[in-house]
């Protein structure tokens, strides 16, 4: 994710292994989560919802 | 109410990178998969307002946030003591490497601002382009990079990550001058 100016860097202080070691703290908090994958209550959720027989018949 | 199966795959296939969106504005599990789960039924009440073939993550995630951000405003106080409950819930994986550290990351992410911390998520972690952020958030792409500088900043502040250069020598140098060139 290269989006910083060279020009502009000055007025940032944060240095290229601070944002690495950032980032990666964050992708991991984040994927710890994602590697869950789908809790159950989802997926029975939307397979009610799209049964038109059930549709709000039930509860 | 019909779902094609394409649609319907889409929004499970987003589930888990909404959770974890989720968790990290909310601070909570379980408040989180109830944000999630009111996404999905708002998704699927007002699907037709959903452009085929546009990203449907990132609809997904603008409801979630919109949910929250209402939420929030009615529960300012009680959203920022739950800070630290989803941190506790991990204490029973010991052997996770480093995991002080992302006790700590995760406190200190909780610290932030919430218009800066879901910039920083979205971009840092779910994977989204700036201008696909600033969508979601409904701001201006600026806003959006500017949010993420400063959340950086502040989180590595708090972290005490080395790395900041050009802040260490200059302060302390600023500092004695300040100190000797008094008066």
């Amino acid at each position: 994710m290269q989006t910083e100016m060279p020009t502009k860097k000055a007025r940032g202080r944060l240095g290229r292994d601070a944002q690495a070691k950032l980032g990666q703290q964050l992708r991991v908090m984040f994927d710890e989560v994602v590697s869950e994958g789908v809790p159950d209550r989802f997926d029975v959720l939307l397979r009610r919802l799209d049964e038109p027989k059930e549709d709000g018949a039930t509860e | 109410m019909s779902l094609t199966p394409s649609v319907r795959d889409a929004m499970l296939g987003a589930v888990p990178s909404l959770r974890a969106f989720a968790i990290s504005l909310s601070g909570n599990v379980d408040r989180a998969d109830d944000l999630v789960q009111e996404t999905l039924l708002r998704a699927v009440a007002n699907i037709d307002s959903f452009q085929p073939g546009t990203n449907m993550s990132a609809w997904l995630f603008t409801i979630l946030r919109n949910l929250f951000r209402s939420e929030y405003r009615k529960r300012r106080r009680e959203v920022e003591d739950t800070d630290g409950s989803y941190a506790e819930s991990l204490k029973s994986h010991p052997e996770q490497e480093g995991r002080v550290e992302m006790q700590e990351f995760r406190a200190a992410l909780a610290k932030l601002p919430a218009d800066q911390r879901e910039a920083l998520v979205l971009v840092g972690a779910a994977g989204f382009s700036y201008e696909e952020a600033a969508a979601i958030c409904e701001c201006a792409v600026g806003t959006i990079k500017s949010r993420v500088n400063r959340a950086r900043t502040r989180l590595a502040e708090m972290l005490s990550i080395d790395g900041a250069e050009d802040f260490g020598p200059d302060h302390a140098t600023r500092a004695i001058l300040a100190a000797g060139g008094h008066r």
